[in-house]
């Protein structure tokens, strides 16, 4: 599984894979944060985008004119299909050994890709997930309300899971390709548990993940996409990922 | 092993250990009949005591929001000269 590493010869190349739904403005502003911050590394952006009707694939478009097709590729998908679908439909065209997971709505903001890369590259970990609950990461625009049910499903996962990260939500991760692939297959679940079920089962597989803080700014433009069930859908993926893994 | 498995067999150990208790009666019957009860009682003191501090020392972050807005002003400046149409949202 090392041998990517070892083989000086052959430089790693990340796949950055982005689901968007009516992104148009934040999926730009995400394109240049990566290329401003990512300047010495071999990447590309996969954007998977399900049938924005507000022109996103148009705002893609027009950046592959600016940064080149073959380091933005758009493979669109005729309508919501739903993450978990969306990480694997992009993960067919991702030519890296490595593959990173994030959001398009900016509260995963790109200046944190340096220091997941040189994690993994001084770990060897397989995975290397972003959390939110050490010194160094945090959220921004969260009421108390929103902090509370944060820490009291956080509590709850970690007694009844035992899953040895801090943060299961979290969906900013960077994956070795095969493990990806493998944890991937074997999930699920849709939506919002489909990132926990990802590194619960990815822990119990017996991977090595490694963690990096984030900040998290909760998304500027455009609306949040979490419904009022949100917490109902959780204590379901919790049950499910209790009997499952 | 499923993880349900795992969390099971560590109660029926538990239960083990207080039926044990009961019949060989080393803490008085009476008791030893309120030691499940104490269980719980601590475990939601636990998970309350966790959400609390967890709560009390929530890491946020104010300064990334002005950091992030900065970015997006210097975002939009470098599309807009690009021909990127970021003008409306």
């Amino acid at each position: 599984m090392e041998e990517e590493e070892q083989n000086k010869g052959k430089k790693n190349k990340y796949s950055i894979i982005i689901p968007t739904y009516n992104e148009r403005l934040n999926i730009a502003l995400i394109v240049y944060l990566v290329f401003k911050h990512l300047r010495e590394v071999d990447f590309e952006i996969i954007v998977v985008d399900d049938g924005s009707p507000d022109g996103t694939q148009d705002i893609v478009k027009q950046l592959q004119q600016v940064y080149g097709e073959d380091r933005i590729l758009l493979r669109a998908r005729p309508r919501k299909l739903g993450l978990g679908t969306a990480y694997s439909h992009g993960l067919k065209h991702a030519s890296g050994n490595f593959v990173v997971i994030m959001d398009a709505d900016l509260s995963h903001h790109p200046k944190y890709l340096p220091s997941f890369i040189r994690k993994q590259m001084e770990t060897g970990a397989s995975i290397v997930t972003g959390t939110r609950y050490v010194s160094g990461g945090g959220v921004h625009g969260w009421n108390l309300m929103r902090k509370l049910t944060s820490r009291g499903a956080n509590v709850l996962a970690q007694t009844l899971l035992w899953p040895g990260v801090s943060d299961l939500t979290g969906s900013f991760r960077l994956y070795r390709r095969s493990v990806l692939e493998d944890v991937i297959n074997s999930c699920v679940s849709k939506g919002y548990v489909f990132q926990m079920e990802m590194i619960v089962r990815a822990s119990r597989k017996g991977y090595h993940i490694e963690e990096v803080p984030i900040t998290f700014v909760d998304r500027v433009y455009g609306s949040s996409k979490l419904g009022g069930s949100e917490i109902v859908e959780y204590l379901k993926g919790l049950a499910y990922l209790l009997v499952a893994t | 092993m499923k993880h349900i498995i795992k969390i099971s067999s560590l109660l029926v150990a538990i239960m083990a250990f207080w039926i044990g208790l009961l019949e060989t009666s080393i803490v008085p019957r009476s008791n030893a009949w309120l030691l499940p009860i104490y269980l719980i009682v601590s475990l939601g003191c636990y998970g309350l005591l966790m959400v609390g501090v967890g709560l009390m020392r929530f890491p946020t972050c104010p300064q990334e929001a002005g950091l992030l807005q900065k970015d997006i002003v210097e975002a939009k400046e470098f599309l807009k000269q690009r021909g990127v149409d970021v003008g409306s949202d």
